[in-house]
């Protein structure tokens, strides 16, 4: 008999899994993880905000992402320092931040820990309806942008030329992926978000020969490592979100191991 | 639009010209550029007093150009003459400082971009990228490959194809739409020199069969020019134009370039299918050459 709070666990995992798989695909295909991973890490300081000002932490962490990620776009329009120098400076500058004004504002009563690596077993049933719920309609709003966004990814330019509104289309991205974030760190957190997205790709990436057979298959692997991951957890009595990302990046190591070898 | 008087909006109101309109005269580079200068009524993009300003940088300085049907054009300069602004004035992707375009009504434009690196993560076979963003029969695309002979990548993986194939592939692409103009922006980046030579012939033919006005862009030369019928030398605004031999003996052209260059380009020199006039524009002559022999 399988426990209410594993059952919970599981079927958040799960639909994280599928929701993630499309957005890390245009992730990696743009080379924005290092983009994803530092909005995602800057959303601490929107729990931080959520807490000050008695939000919804939820509502804040998608305002704040948001923010960071239009804060980045306008910073890497300069050409004195580049892009990847400005990620850094955000990333570790936002995380510090955020972990300081959390830990201030909530004092020993609020689990940090539970920000920073997700706390996948206590999942409420109102989570459950935050991550099927958004997640509806970021797979809506994903399938809507998907052919905009591959023409992106092969050639920005070529898209543009050809009539494709380039910046709408990533705009528009950019929002869901903060709606995925925010509920992605219910589950694993804001240092482990990102891991849900790219690391299914990377091990999906070797055996699929189509865009779209790369996020079924990515989303097979998120789901898969789920399940093997919380089975880990609750044997060995291991954290629940690093178990799973830890078997994610058991499983792309893997993969990438077999497609050297062929 | 506080610059044009009623006579000259009269004067440029061609009614099936669709075009966008800037103050010429507010181009803030202090000094008189004469009388505004009329639109090519009979190209298929005409664009007057083109003018682009980084921060203090001029980008590019009042240029002229035209566009043709079954004409191709040439544009050469050095690296940071501003070829790549032009192309993206052209194809309407940045905004001018100043300078209007004036396209034909319904103008299609194939474009063929620079860089074309596509990352590995992503799978995609050639006859999907062919067909994003619009559905077309896989028996269409197929004779679009056959066409740029690039027939054998059907099924391949875009990543998985040489440079060379690429190109075609990608001229394939720019020709699924129909265009009126194909604009190529340094087509041969990673082209063997016969490959080259090969491509260059390629783009004759598919304007002497389709009859579309070309652009190519360049910054190497000599098989470029001989395979054009108009060359621009630009070097932030238009140094020198013509046909290519014109070009290839002007003062600012081997200045730029080097009397070398100008020297090595009568080697590449090809048999001319056609005329041209004063101005450089082609003059049907009623001879058939096989594309094969223009080079």
């Amino acid at each position: 008999m399988i426990e209410p709070f594993l059952l919970r666990a599981l079927a958040a995992g799960v639909g994280l899994a599928i929701i993630a798989a499309p957005l890390g695909a245009v992730l990696v295909w743009n080379r924005m993880a290092y983009f994803g991973e530092t909005v995602a890490q800057a959303s601490l300081v929107g729990v931080a905000l959520g807490l000050l000002l008695n939000l919804d932490v939820t509502v804040s962490v998608i305002v704040t992402t948001l923010a960071v990620a239009a804060l980045l776009i306008v910073l890497g329009r300069q050409k004195l320092v580049p892009l990847d120098a400005i990620l850094g400076l955000t990333h570790h500058g936002t995380l510090a931040l955020g972990v300081i004004a959390t830990t201030l504002l909530a004092g020993p009563s609020v689990d940090l820990m539970g920000y920073l690596f997700g706390d996948v077993f206590a999942v409420t049933d109102s989570d459950l309806w935050l991550i099927y719920g958004g997640g509806a309609v970021v797979l809506a709003v994903m399938a809507w942008l998907w052919q905009p966004l591959l023409r992106v990814a092969v050639h920005e330019e070529l898209a543009s030329a050809e009539g494709v509104p380039s910046r709408w289309v990533r705009a528009g991205f950019i929002i869901v992926l903060a709606l995925t974030i925010a509920i992605a760190m219910k589950i694993v957190g804001v240092l482990l978000a990102i891991a849900f997205l790219i690391v299914p790709i990377v091990a999906a990436r070797p055996f699929a020969s189509t865009p779209e057979g790369l996020v079924v298959t990515a989303g097979i692997v998120g789901a898969a490592s789920v399940a093997l991951g919380l089975t880990l957890s609750a044997n060995a009595d291991a954290p629940g979100g690093p178990s799973i990302v830890l078997c994610m990046a058991l499983i792309a190591g893997l993969s990438l191991a077999i497609s050297a070898r062929r | 639009m506080t610059g044009a008087s009623p006579a000259e909006a009269e004067d440029h109101a061609h009614a099936h010209y669709a075009r966008h309109q800037h103050d010429h005269e507010s181009c803030g580079c202090g000094h008189d550029h004469g009388p505004k200068k009329e639109f090519d009524t009979s190209a298929l993009i005409s664009a007057r007093g083109l003018t682009m300003m980084r921060g203090d940088r001029t980008v590019l300085d009042h240029v002229d150009v035209d566009i043709h049907p079954r004409e191709i054009v040439t544009l050469i300069g050095p690296n940071g003459s501003g070829k790549t602004t032009l192309v993206r004035a052209l194809l309407g992707l940045e905004d001018m400082t100043g300078g209007e375009i004036s396209r034909m009504e319904d103008l299609r434009i194939g474009y063929v971009p620079q860089r074309f690196d596509v990352d590995r993560t992503l799978p995609m076979t050639v006859s999907r990228f062919l067909s994003l963003g619009h559905k077309a029969p896989r028996e269409n695309l197929r004779a679009l490959l056959a066409e740029v002979g690039a027939e054998r990548c059907f099924n391949q993986q875009l990543s998985e194809i040489s440079g060379g194939e690429l190109q075609r592939v990608l001229l394939a692409r720019a020709l699924a739409a129909k265009p009126d103009l194909l604009v190529l922006d340094e087509p041969v980046r990673g082209v063997d020199y016969t490959g080259e030579a090969d491509l260059y012939a390629l783009i004759g033919q598919l304007r002497d069969q389709r009859g579309i006005g070309v652009l190519l862009v360049s910054h190497d030369l000599h098989v470029v020019m001989a395979a054009s019928d108009r060359v621009l030398c630009l070097n932030r605004h238009i140094c020198c134009s013509g046909v290519p031999e014109t070009v290839a003996q002007h003062p600012e052209y081997m200045r730029l370039f080097g009397v070398e260059a100008a020297r090595a380009f009568g080697v590449y020199r090809h048999h001319h299918d056609h005329a041209h006039g004063l101005d450089g524009r082609e003059l049907p002559v009623p001879t058939s050459a096989s594309p094969a022999e223009t080079l």
